[in-house]
């Protein structure tokens, strides 16, 4: 991985000193499993240098190593670790203006027993909520092992200034989050204005105070896997613990070629840094038969070392209930109907 | 439970989709016929080395028989029938592949060795599309550039090779047909049995009787198909070394000749290129069909600014390459066709090491019955190697660096064949400078060993002449005529 140590290298050079990357040191929380931030200052243009200089994504190419990926066929025990791996990878998600303290409860207890016939399954990852809802659920989930995800930063569109973003983050903080699921300024990045983009990311992580901070990309603005691919090291850069596809709320949201052009990147910067990023895939996934597909690409791509909660989310509502009755197939060989699952 | 290794569980595609007969006799005269000669040899599994069927070995006589019975067909009711009604046969051709296909390609793959996932995905669909294609041709002949009234040839001899038993026939006899010409199909010794299946949907399509026939054996039957004086057209796909052979016994006898023989192609990887999906055509481009491929990218040039960071990146992809039973849905790499290919590949390996190249394979576990070569790739390779020279026909890349585009080009086109070769480049300019200097019959920019029917396919020096596929493929069996 010559070409991206060299280009790191080229960054710090122009720029960025190692006491200016040190200004955007936080002072790590306990549980703190990050890595450094590698960007902290340097010009737009050095940063954009870095970025275009990554190389290119050759779309008809990613897209048929997708295609192909997904035609894997995974049966029996491979099936089942997948199913039981994709249910502890899911962050249940409700982002809804509909949302109301029931809904909230209700989610959080599939959360921790989504079936409540079969306690050999695992509960999920996290739940997935607005800010205002995080104390409720923080008190639903207890010590169940289910993290608290908050969006914050004016989700979906982060279209707000910066102390409004970060006045979010810490309300979501205070509140009790365990993990922060910002979104990036998309208008920002298309006009080239990477500084922007980081120098936001950084704060927010900052805000953070330690918690696992999740970079929402919205691939489905960014267009083009070049911009994903450019996206995903800015945000890594800038000190993500877990880049995302989208916020569900813009079409498309994630899809299989995005996902693996995301998980190039987080190996590559693994490689040439020796930190693990994770990446979240999230909206769109509603089958087991997707999730099965995307822990595919994972393990394919980025390697076994991506294919667990720490490492790999899928951002769903409905896929948990396709998950546990397929999951019941696998074991009774019977095909489960969808009233021997709640809905929640 | 940490799931830090997930091992897919066997995926098998069912062998029971196809029902082998214990003995398979000629096709000739649109019956199946027992050999007046030869006797009867056995067609094996490469993966298990079981044996799946007796096939007939046709003697001088029974490509006697075969010849004749094109003839009649040619001189009769083929010969006469108009454009829109051969179409109809030739699309019901397509169509009924299209209906076996699941047949066809677990066929494939237990005759041949080749993953089912390829198979399935590429031998048999393309094999309906050639046919598809040049059924649409069968009535529009008059557009094909060669004259207002072009004539077929008459009986074209074929003899397709191993690698790609049902696709290579389906290249040859598809034109053939639509272009009004009649058959006689000789496949590779072997891998007989899709042949004898597309025999078996020609009855199905009620095609009239020695429009197509197939005479199975060993090289002596397709020097009695290319040298009998009843043939007016011999197509020959396979080695140079045969092709050279067909060449010179046919230099004189005015009968038409198209060849399609070995390459040694380039795989050129510029420092702009898209990394991950060059690797990716890599490893299509040497490891697709095990490197049994004739337009293999079986030498990479890559830019030395980004070589090491190529190697790193191929290598990663390469361990997570599947070899085993090419039945199992999720294998990438099957068997080696024969023992003695294997035999080929190891000695020329082994060349490789002793000429002091550096080689290297994923640890990959290798079945215990069957013949199987691991995924192999030399660094340090030099233009002077038998392994830079000589075609493989194997999973073995070899390696070169280069500095600039016109050292690039020189290298690539350092060698006797030119059939095809690849360039990963960002820059479209660069990628037709490149195109237009390199001696190859195929070039593909940043993608490769990519086939449509509407391409032609085909080669410069020693890797043969003629062209296969789109409108230059019907040059082959048609005569340019005027009135």
């Amino acid at each position: 991985m010559r070409w991206v140590v060299q280009g790191l290298r080229g960054e710090m050079g122009s720029g960025a000193s190692p006491a200016s990357v040190a200004t955007h040191a936080v002072a790590p929380a306990a549980t703190d499993r990050r890595g450094p931030v590698l960007v902290g200052g340097g010009s737009e243009e050095s940063l954009r240098r870095f970025l275009h200089g990554l190389p290119g994504v050759d779309q008809v190419g990613a897209e048929a190593r997708a295609a192909r990926l997904a035609a894997r066929s995974i049966k029996r025990e491979a099936k089942l670790a997948a199913l039981d791996l994709a249910v502890r990878c899911v962050d249940l998600t409700t982002l809804e203006g509909a949302d109301t303290p029931g809904k909230v409860r209700a989610l959080c207890a599939k959360a921790r027993r989504p079936d409540p016939s079969d306690p050999a399954v695992s509960p999920v990852a996290a739940v997935c909520i607005y800010p205002d809802l995080v104390g409720l659920a923080r008190q639903q989930v207890g010590s169940s092992g289910v993290a608290v995800a908050s969006v914050a930063t004016a989700f979906p569109s982060g279209r707000a200034s910066l102390r409004v973003k970060l006045a979010d983050v810490e309300e979501a903080v205070a509140a009790g989050a365990d993990e922060v699921d910002m979104v990036i300024d998309r208008a920002a990045f298309l006009a080239g204005r990477y500084g922007k983009v980081r120098d936001e990311v950084v704060a927010v992580r900052e805000a953070c105070r330690g918690r696992v901070l999740k970079v929402i990309l919205e691939t489905g603005e960014l267009s083009t896997y070049d911009n994903v691919r450019r996206a995903s090291w800015l945000a890594m850069l800038a000190g993500a613990d877990f880049v995302k596809t989208s916020t569900g709320k813009v079409a498309p949201a994630a899809t299989l070629p995005v996902a693996l052009v995301m998980l190039q990147a987080a190996r590559d910067f693994a490689s040439a840094t020796g930190h693990q990023v994770g990446v979240k895939v999230a909206g769109g996934v509603r089958t087991a038969k997707d999730a099965i597909r995307y822990l595919v690409v994972v393990n394919e791509v980025a390697g076994p070392a991506w294919l667990s909660p720490g490492a790999f989310r899928i951002g769903a509502s409905s896929l948990l209930n396709d998950l546990l009755m397929q999951r019941a197939t696998q074991l009774g060989g019977a095909y489960a109907g969808p009233d021997d699952f709640t809905l929640d | 439970m940490e799931l830090t290794a997930w091992t897919y569980s066997p995926a098998p595609e069912s062998r029971q989709v196809v029902s082998l007969r214990p003995s398979y006799g000629l096709f000739v005269d649109g019956e199946f016929v027992a050999p007046r000669g030869g006797g009867f040899f056995p067609t094996v599994n490469p993966a298990t080395e079981e044996t799946l069927a007796e096939v007939a070995l046709a003697g001088p006589e029974d490509v006697d028989r075969a010849v004749g019975a094109a003839r009649r067909a040619y001189e009769g009711r083929w010969g006469r029938m108009r454009g829109t009604e051969r179409a109809k046969y030739v699309y019901r051709l397509a169509r009924l592949i299209q209906e076996r296909a699941r047949e066809l390609a677990v066929l494939e793959t237990l005759d041949n060795g080749k993953p089912i996932r390829e198979a399935r995905d590429i031998d048999v669909p393309l094999a309906a599309a050639h046919f598809f294609y040049y059924a649409g041709w069968a009535d529009k002949l008059e557009y094909a550039g060669l004259g207002p009234s072009p004539r077929p040839l008459g009986v074209a001899g074929q003899v397709v090779p191993w690698n790609f038993p049902l696709l290579m026939a389906a290249w040859k006899l598809a034109p053939a047909l639509a272009a009004g010409n009649t058959c006689v199909l000789k496949p590779a010794e072997t891998t007989p049995l899709s042949a004898l299946v597309l025999a078996e949907i020609c009855q199905q399509a009620e095609l009239p009787p020695g429009v197509v026939n197939v005479v199975t054996g060993p090289g002596s039957t397709g020097a009695a198909v290319v040298s009998h004086p009843g043939v007016d057209k011999v197509a020959f796909t396979g080695s140079t070394e045969v092709g050279k052979g067909i060449q010179r016994a046919l230099a004189g006898t005015g009968k038409r000749l198209t060849l399609e023989l070995g390459g040694k192609a380039a795989n050129i990887v510029f420092d702009d290129a898209p990394l991950d999906q060059a690797v990716e055509g890599i490893v299509d481009g040497i490891f697709f069909n095990q490197g049994h491929v004739c337009c293999a990218g079986s030498r990479l040039l890559v830019q030395e600014a980004v070589a090491e960071a190529v190697l790193d990146r191929l290598k990663q992809r390469v361990e997570t390459l599947r070899l085993g039973d090419p039945l199992d849905k999720n294998t990438d790499i099957g068997a080696i066709n024969s023992a003695a290919q294997l035999a080929k590949i190891e000695e020329l390996a082994a060349s490789g090491e002793a000429e002091g190249a550096e080689r290297w394979s994923p640890p990959c576990a290798v079945p215990e019955r069957g013949y199987w070569f691991p995924p192999t790739i030399f660094t340090g390779v030099s233009q002077s190697h038998r392994i830079a020279r000589e075609e493989i026909f194997g999973p073995v890349l070899s390696v070169l660096t280069f500095r600039t585009p016109a050292e690039a080009v020189a290298k690539a086109n350092n060698t006797p064949y030119g059939l095809s070769a690849g360039v990963w480049t960002e820059k479209g300019s660069r990628a037709q400078w490149v195109a237009r200097h390199l001696r190859a019959g195929v070039v593909w920019a940043n993608t490769f060993n990519r086939f449509d029917p509407a391409s032609p396919f085909g080669g410069y020096q020693e890797s043969g002449f003629g062209r296969e596929g789109g409108r230059h493929g019907l040059e082959a069996y048609l005569e340019a005529g005027d009135a």
